[in-house]
């Protein structure tokens, strides 16, 4: 089955994600951070940030809800027994705090077939609150056997 | 940093139980990373790590080697075979170019021998005193 091209461009609502500050917490013990900018709100406050910092990688949990239904777009028609998560990239700017809410949009930016395989690029965007661009990402998808 | 210089490697070994909290603290459930008996149905030899934990490790080495997560401005990797619960992982670097307090690190993430993560490719940017 040829993948559908037709989807590249596509767009998604935007979903906003608050920023809890036990979520930031949660998330830094899990991935074993030790920098107390992400778990010590007064070294992070003496630090001159508002809040908790969320760890770079948090940038996967903020925008989660807006790439998730993306990523299950039946038009865009990845099947997720055959998925493999090929590769990944983050671009970030404005730190995220606790406190900041995140806005981020989806869209489709490739999709193409290799060898049998088919190809999913998803890109995001997120922005905070005032409307600063805190961090881009490319999602890319490997669906073996197209 | 100059070119040439490598990074202080980091190396952690994930517990058994740590993709549940990982699944827990992302919102990614998915049941090759919790159930044991699912991920074997599927033909994998257990659960596996999931494939951002890893990559949040190779991120954590970036920011420990900038000096804070405001360092870290670009990073980007490919996923190659699966991480697994309770065998180490190893993160290390190479700087590659070193530019007005722009550093750009080859990067790549080893279990049992096996790059798991490799090409990564990290943008730091540094104070300029440093």
């Amino acid at each position: 089955m040829p993948v559908n091209t037709d989807a590249i461009g596509k767009t998604y609502p935007a979903a906003t994600y608050a920023v809890g500050r036990e979520k930031v917490r949660e998330y830094a013990r899990a991935v074993g951070e030790s920098n107390a900018l992400h778990l010590d709100l007064e070294a992070a406050r003496a630090a001159g940030y508002e809040d908790l910092v969320a760890p770079p990688m948090f940038a996967v949990v903020y925008s989660f809800p807006a790439v998730l239904p993306a990523l299950f777009d039946p038009e865009v028609g990845i099947d997720f027994a055959r998925l493999v998560h090929g590769g990944q990239e983050f671009e970030w700017d404005t730190l995220v705090v606790a406190g900041d809410e995140i806005t981020t949009t989806v869209s489709v930016a490739d999709v193409s077939e290799r060898a049998g395989n088919g190809f999913f690029v998803h890109a995001s965007e997120s922005v905070n609150q005032r409307g600063e661009l805190v961090s881009f990402a490319r999602w890319s998808n490997i669906v073996r056997g197209v | 940093m100059q070119p040439g210089d490598e990074i202080q490697p980091l190396a952690v070994t994930p517990d058994k139980y740590l993709t549940v909290r990982y699944a827990g603290a992302s919102g990614d459930f998915n049941p090759i990373h919790i159930d044991e008996e699912f991920a074997r149905q599927v033909g994998l030899p257990g659960r596996i790590l999931h494939g951002l934990y890893t990559m949040a490790q190779v991120a954590r080495a970036q920011t420990q080697a900038g000096g804070g997560p405001q360092s870290l401005k670009r990073l980007s990797v490919q996923f190659r075979g699966m991480g697994l619960p309770e065998h180490e992982l190893v993160v290390t670097g190479t700087v590659r170019s070193a530019d007005d307090g722009v550093v750009v690190v080859d990067c790549s993430c080893e279990q049992d021998g096996k790059r798991i993560i490799r090409n990564a490719e990290a943008e730091l940017r540094l104070p300029p005193e440093s």
